[in-house]
C-alpha cells in the first residue's frame, strides 16, 4: 500500500499534473458560478478533453478537480448573488446571501473557502482509510455479490428520490437499464433491439446520453425561465479576513460537518445535495439558543455547515465509485463512464492493478483542495465577472459546447441529432419531475449489471445462486427494504394525518 | 391526465414493445447450442420489461401518492415562458447538426453562435459577428491543434475536395 502512495504521489506531484489539478479547478470554477450548469453538466463537457488528453489518471484528475471547482463556483454564486449555480450550494445562499446583504460578502467567500478545503481535506484522509478497507472486503464478492450490489445502489437512488418519487425513480432507472442492452453486448455477440439501423450496432452513446440527459434542458430551462438575478449592490468584495473568535466558533462546525458528509456522500443516492442540507439542519438544532436566531440572518456556523458537508459528501461518493466501480450519484456516474472509455474498470482490483490512478486521484484531492483556497480565494473577485456576461451570449455558446461534447467523442454529426432528440425527451420528463440522474447511472451500470447476473446464472446453472449465497440474499433483502421502505413511511403519514381535523 | 402519467403511458408502451420483443421474437433465431444455456440473451430484458411495465402502472394509476410539488418551471403555463426562443434554438442546434459536415467547422459554428445570439434578442452585430468568428476559430484551433482530433475547418470545395 505504502509503494502505491509512493507511485501516486510520484504522479500527482508531476508538473504535467499540478498544471492539469489547477485548470480543472478554475474551469469547474468558472462555469460552477454560471446558474443553471451544475457539475454533472460541466463534466459532461469536459469529458471529450478528459478522454483526448489519453492518460486515465490526468483525465481523472482533471474530472475531479472541475467536480471541486464546479461545486466552490456554486457556493460564491449563492453568496454573491442568491443564486445557487449548483444544487448542493442551496443551503448555502441560507447564511451565505445574508451575510453579503450585510456587506460582509468577503468574510462569507473566506468562510466558504475554508470550510470547503477543511472538508475536502478530512474528506480525502476518510477516504485513504476507508477505500483500502472496502476495496479488500469488496475483493471477496463474486459476481453474484456484484449484482446484488448494484441492486442496492440502483435502489438506494431510486428510493433517495424522495417520497412520491419512488415509483418514477424505478421506471426512469429501468428505463436506462433498457437503454444498455441496446447494441451488440460482449456476452453474446449478437446485436440486440437495433431495429436494423446500423448507428444503433454499437449502443447509445455515453456521452451524448449524458449531455442530452443534464446540459441540454438545463440550458432549455435558462432560455425559457430567465433567471433574475438579484445584485444586492453590496457584493463588493472587501476585507476577506476572519477574526480568531469566528474561527474558533466554526472550527467544531468544520470538525462534524466533515465526518457527517462524508459518511453521506458514502451512501449511494445521497449526495452533497442532502449532506448540505442535513448538515445545516443539524447545526440549527444543536446550537444554542441565541445562536440558532441567527441562522438564516448571516450565521457563520449556518455557513460552515452546509460548505463543509458538500466538499466532504463529494470526496466521499468517490469512495463506492473507486473501490466497488458502482456510482453512487450522477456526478461519478459520469466519471465511471469516462474512466470506461479509458480502458479503465475501477473496482477492488483497480487498487492493486493501477496504484498510480487510485492513489495519484486521492492525492490529487489534497492538491485540488489547496488550489481552490490558495488560488481561487483572492482570484474570485475578478472570476466573479463572468456572471456579468450577457445570457444572449452565454446561452449560445453553453448549447454549443453541449454540442460539442457529444460530436467530438464520435466525429458523428448523427449523434447531435440523437442529442437534440434525447434532449427534448429529457426536458418532458424533467417538466413532469422524473428524476433524470437514475436513468444515466441506470444505463452506465446496465452492461455491467447483466454480465454479473448472467456469469452468476451460468455458474448456478439458475438462479440458485440467490439462496445459495447468503450475502447476495441479504443484499437483495436490503434493496428489497430500500424500495418499500419510503412508500411504507409515507402511507403511515398519512393515515396519521388522516385521523387530524385540517384547522380553519 | 396530468404530464406525469401521459410520460408513463408512453413508457408503458415502450416497456410492452420492449417486452414483446423479448418474450416473443427475440429467440426465435437463437442457435441450439444457446438454448442449453441458462442465460438467454433475452433473460434480462425479459425481467427489465416485467419491472419497467410495473413501475410505469403504479405512476399511471397514481398508486403512490405524491405531495404535488412544482419544479422551476410549471409545464401547463408553458406559453408564458420564452417558448419560441427554445424552439427556434432546438431548431437551429439541428440545423448545425446537419451543416456542420458540407460547411465546414467554422462556418457552422460562427453562424450558430452569431444566430443564436440573434434568437435570443441581441441585436449588436459589430459584437456578435467578431465574438462568433473568433470564438469558432479558438475553439477549432483547440480541438485540432492541441487535441489534434480533425475537424474540417471550411467548405469541401474550398479545400480542394471536390464538394
Amino acid at each position: 500500500m505504502l509503494e502505491g502512495m509512493l507511485i501516486g504521489l510520484q504522479t500527482a506531484l508531476s508538473l504535467k499534473m499540478i498544471l492539469v489539478v489547477i485548470g480543472g479547478c478554475l474551469i469547474g470554477t468558472f462555469i460552477g458560478m454560471l446558474p443553471g450548469l451544475g457539475p454533472m453538466s460541466i463534466i459532461a463537457i469536459m469529458i471529450p478533453v478528459a478522454i483526448s488528453m489519453g492518460d486515465p489518471s490526468a483525465a481523472l484528475i482533471l474530472l475531479a478537480g472541475v467536480y471541486y471547482g464546479a461545486i466552490f463556483g456554486g457556493s460564491t454564486s449563492s453568496i454573491l448573488l442568491n443564486a445557487p449555480g449548483v444544487a448542493g450550494t442551496v443551503a448555502t445562499s441560507f447564511d451565505g446571501y445574508p451575510m453579503t446583504q450585510q456587506g460582509k460578502a468577503g468574510k462569507a467567500l473566506t468562510i466558504a473557502a475554508i470550510a470547503s478545503f477543511c472538508g475536502g481535506t478530512i474528506g480525502a484522509i476518510l477516504l485513504m482509510i476507508f477505500a483500502p478497507m472496502l476495496s479488500s472486503v469488496a475483493l471477496l464478492f463474486h459476481s453474484a455479490e456484484y449484482f446484488a450490489l448494484m441492486v442496492v445502489g440502483l435502489s438506494a437512488i431510486a428510493a433517495f428520490a424522495g417520497t412520491g418519487q419512488v415509483a418514477k425513480a424505478i421506471m426512469m432507472t429501468t428505463l436506462g437499464l433498457i437503454m444498455a442492452t441496446v447494441g451488440e453486448g460482449a456476452l453474446f455477440n449478437l446485436p440486440r433491439f437495433t431495429m436494423g439501423i446500423m448507428d444503433l450496432q454499437s449502443g447509445f452513446g455515453f456521452i451524448t446520453l449524458a449531455m442530452a440527459m443534464f446540459a441540454l434542458p438545463e440550458a432549455l430551462f435558462l432560455v425559457l425561465k430567465p433567471r433574475e438575478m438579484k445584485d444586492s449592490g453590496s457584493g463588493v468584495i472587501k476585507d476577506m479576513r476572519i477574526t480568531r473568535a469566528e474561527a474558533w466558533a466554526i472550527a467544531p462546525v468544520i470538525g462534524r460537518q466533515s465526518l457527517q458528509g462524508f459518511f453521506i456522500g458514502v451512501l449511494p443516492g445521497a449526495g452533497a445535495t442532502i449532506a448540505s442540507f442535513l448538515g445545516y439542519a443539524v447545526e440549527r438544532n444543536i446550537a444554542t439558543k441565541e445562536e440558532q436566531d441567527q441562522f438564516g440572518k448571516g450565521s457563520i456556523k449556518g455557513l460552515a455547515a452546509p460548505e463543509t458537508a458538500n466538499n466532504a459528501a463529494c470526496t466521499g461518493s468517490f469512495v463506492p465509485l473507486l473501490t466497488l466501480g458502482i456510482p453512487g450519484s450522477g456526478t461519478t456516474a459520469i466519471l465511471l463512464g469516462a474512466l470506461i472509455a479509458l480502458n479503465v474498470t475501477p473496482g477492488p482490483r483497480l487498487m492493486i492493478d493501477e496504484p498510480q490512478i487510485f492513489w495519484a486521484v486521492i492525492i490529487s484531492m489534497y492538491i485540488g483542495n489547496l488550489v481552490l483556497l490558495v488560488l481561487n480565494l483572492p482570484l474570485i473577485p475578478y472570476i466573479a465577472k463572468v456572471l456579468m456576461v450577457p445570457r444572449n451570449y452565454l446561452i449560445p455558446f453553453i448549447l454549443f459546447f453541449t454540442l460539442m461534447g457529444a460530436y467530438i467523442g464520435q466525429n458523428n454529426a448523427t449523434e447531435l441529432l440523437i442529442l437534440v432528440g434525447f434532449g427534448i425527451c429529457a426536458t418532458a420528463l424533467k417538466f413532469a419531475d422524473y428524476p433524470l440522474a437514475p436513468l444515466l447511472i441506470g444505463f452506465i451500470l446496465g452492461g455491467m449489471l447483466e454480465d454479473n447476473f448472467s456469469r452468476s446464472m451460468q455458474l448456478y446453472d439458475g438462479i440458485a445462486f440467490i439462496w445459495e449465497r447468503p450475502m447476495t440474499m441479504g443484499l437483495l433483502v436490503i434493496a428489497a427494504i430500500l424500495i418499500v421502505l419510503p412508500s411504507y413511511r409515507a402511507r403511515r403519514a398519512r393515515i396519521n394525518q388522516a385521523g387530524v381535523a385540517d384547522g380553519d | 391526465m396530468a404530464l406525469d402519467r401521459w410520460i408513463a403511458l408512453i413508457l408503458l408502451g415502450i416497456c410492452l414493445a420492449y417486452g414483446y420483443a423479448a418474450w416473443f421474437t427475440m429467440d426465435a433465431g437463437l442457435a441450439p447450442f444457446m438454448q442449453r444455456n441458462p442465460i438467454w440473451p433475452s433473460t434480462f430484458p425479459k425481467a427489465l420489461s416485467v419491472l419497467g411495465a410495473g413501475a410505469a402502472l403504479v405512476t399511471l394509476f397514481g398508486l403512490e401518492k405524491s405531495n404535488v410539488k412544482m419544479g422551476d418551471i410549471d409545464y401547463r403555463r408553458l406559453h408564458e415562458y420564452k417558448l419560441g426562443q427554445a424552439i427556434a434554438l432546438l431548431a437551429l442546434m439541428v440545423i448545425y447538426a446537419l451543416t456542420l459536415r458540407p460547411f465546414g467547422f467554422l462556418v457552422a459554428t460562427s453562424g450558430f453562435l452569431i444566430i443564436g445570439a440573434f434568437i435570443l434578442g441581441e441585436r449588436k452585430l459589430h459584437v456578435m459577428i467578431p465574438v462568433g468568428v473568433i470564438a469558432a476559430f479558438s475553439v477549432w484551433y483547440l480541438v485540432s491543434q492541441v487535441l489534434e482530433i480533425y475537424m474540417r475547418p471550411l467548405p469541401g470545395f474550398l479545400l480542394g475536395l471536390g464538394g
